[in-house]
């Protein structure tokens, strides 16, 4: 690829729509999933984003806009892990990770079910799941940007005592701080930033954008500042170069942007034990 | 209904299926790897992506991309078990490689990507012959032995670890025999109820088991127990409404069961959580 080739690629409004989305995307992602990824809810996070598919089964089946489909199911998974996730006040692993896997295959299931009494064909769950940059329009990403600004603002108001309840639950409960509604609050935001992100990118980009830059970065440093900004440069170089490549290669974006991914967090991991300590 | 062929085959195949999920899903609750199994799940997708790109069984890809997975966890995780976030990149990247060979494979000059994409993601247990029937009959039950022969050392292992350790108990070998069990499972189980639903089988009966009773063994049971009456209440169910998938009612009955065990104990008010299950004694291993 060469100067003059890049220099096509940006005379396409597509290519453009779908870089700037594909940055909207990354900044959102990054910062949702540092927290996340503090929260050791990576789980939680994938079955939020797989939610998105019956979302959309269920908005097609009944008629309805697919925003419709995507916001309702992405909020009842959170508020239904959140619910189940607890016993006798206190977070617990095993039984949480059962219910979170539980609420998944139901989804799923349900999904599947709503796409075979629809009819559909197939063709439309891939690029659900797999993502399309192509056709981004430009109102999508203004959408985008609305609900990224949304999502920042909830982490501007509370991303501190978060914070707080993230690393030390007990402390933060003992010191006021409504560790429950915090975690039931952090769920839905989550959920509502796959569902916004996963009917414009696909769900697997989005979750390769939520959990890698973040690992990475937390890797490499413990500074908190340092090390939200570093998951957001991770995340917009993966988003960006992905784009490029998918643009002058042969394979899907998902394929791209999952393998620089998963390269990064490999480079970050080897990292870690070059630093000092 | 049982004089269809297809309906023998599909109990033949899925009783030993369900009885091994259900029990190697109890271990996988009480060790927190729910996660672990849904990445192994996701990789079956990829497996039998790439063997179908490469023109080769979907199986033979089943087996070998599982497998592998599974000992790559359990190796990344070494005497620990594997945190989710590194389960969380892995298996996205696998996803990836799913989407890479699907489009390899839908270049090639094979038809109908569509339907070996479906059948994988959602099963098709109304589907198999008599041949794959008996073979994923003979794997579970080989499943099953197994994990029967290393249940009372892995349970140490699990509830106790450094315990079993200073026992002479090999944490770590177990911890990876258990992995490619659960792989071997996730393999079979995807020709049955798909990758996307098979987690369904290992979580929901098993949780709802963890759900009821702090006794190991019946619980073992009790989680085998549900899900082989998922798999037959959802084959007859999906047998009656013939627009149901059977992969949904299977599904439909398991989390069902699953609910209910949330319920039954708040109304019978006595609380039969298990003391060592409340306590977070899996976050400080």
């Amino acid at each position: 690829m060469s100067f003059s080739g890049l220099h096509q690629m940006l005379a396409y409004p597509f290519m453009v729509h779908a870089l700037a989305a594909g940055a909207i995307v990354a900044v959102m992602a990054s910062i949702t999933g540092w927290f996340m990824v503090l929260r050791r809810e990576t789980f939680a996070g994938h079955t939020l984003s797989a939610m998105s598919f019956p979302g959309a089964s269920a908005a097609l089946l009944a008629g309805v806009p697919l925003a419709a489909g995507y916001f309702g199911f992405c909020a009842l998974g959170a508020l239904l892990i959140a619910a189940g996730s607890r016993t006798a006040g206190r977070r617990n692993p095993s039984q949480e990770s059962a219910v979170i896997g539980a609420v998944q295959a139901a989804a799923l299931a349900l999904g599947f079910l709503f796409l075979s009494l629809y009819g559909g064909v197939l063709v439309d769950l891939e690029s659900l799941l797999f993502g399309s940059f192509l056709g981004i329009t430009a109102d999508q990403v203004w959408t985008l940007a609305a609900i990224t600004v949304g999502v920042l603002a909830f982490f501007a108001i509370a991303g501190r005592p978060l914070l707080y309840t993230s690393v030390d639950e007990l402390a933060a409960s003992a010191r006021g701080v409504r560790v429950r509604v915090l975690q039931v609050a952090f769920l839905v935001v989550l959920g509502l930033a796959v569902a916004a992100t996963a009917q414009i990118t696909g769900v697997l980009l989005v979750f390769a954008l939520l959990v890698a830059p973040a690992a990475g970065a937390q890797q490499l440093t413990a500074r908190i500042p340092l090390s939200i900004a570093l998951s957001v440069l991770f995340a917009l170089a993966i988003v960006w170069i992905g784009l490029t490549l998918a643009y002058f290669g042969n394979y899907s974006v998902g394929f791209y942007v999952s393998t620089l991914a998963f390269a990064l967090y490999v480079v970050c991991r080897g990292g870690r034990k070059l630093l000092p300590a | 209904m049982f004089a269809h062929e297809f309906i023998r085959n599909a109990l033949l195949a899925g009783t030993p299926i369900a009885v091994a999920s259900g029990a190697i899903g109890y271990f996988v609750v009480l060790r927190s790897q729910v996660f672990a199994a849904d990445a192994l799940s996701h990789v079956a997708f990829t497996g039998a992506l790439a063997a179908a790109a490469a023109g080769i069984d979907l199986r033979v890809g089943l087996f070998a991309a599982t497998i592998f997975v599974a000992a790559l966890l359990a190796a990344l995780g070494g005497r620990a078990r594997v945190d989710d976030v590194t389960i969380g990149v892995v298996f996205v990247w696998v996803l990836g490689l799913g989407v890479l060979f699907l489009d390899i494979f839908s270049r090639g000059s094979h038809g109908g990507n569509g339907i070996v994409a479906s059948r994988t993601l959602f099963g098709s247990i109304f589907g198999l012959g008599p041949r794959q029937a008996w073979l994923a009959a003979a794997i579970g039950v080989a499943v099953i032995a197994a994990l029967l022969l290393i249940a009372r050392p892995l349970l140490f292992a699990t509830v106790d670890p450094q315990m079993a350790a200073a026992r002479g108990v090999r944490v770590t070998l177990l911890g990876f025999l258990f992995l490619v069990l659960l792989g071997i499972d996730a393999a079979e189980a995807t020709q049955a109820v798909g990758a996307l639903l098979l987690l369904g089988l290992i979580a929901a009966p098993a949780g709802a088991a963890h759900k009821l009773t702090a006794r190991p063994y019946f619980g073992l049971a009790l989680s085998s127990l549900f899900a082989v009456a998922s798999v037959w209440l959802g084959i007859v169910a999906a047998y009656v409404i013939p627009s149901l998938p059977p992969s949904t009612a299977i599904l439909g009955v398991a989390s069902s069961i699953y609910a209910a065990a949330f319920v039954i104990p708040l109304v019978s008010r006595q609380s039969p959580q298990a003391p060592w299950s409340t306590t977070s004694w899996s976050e400080t291993s």
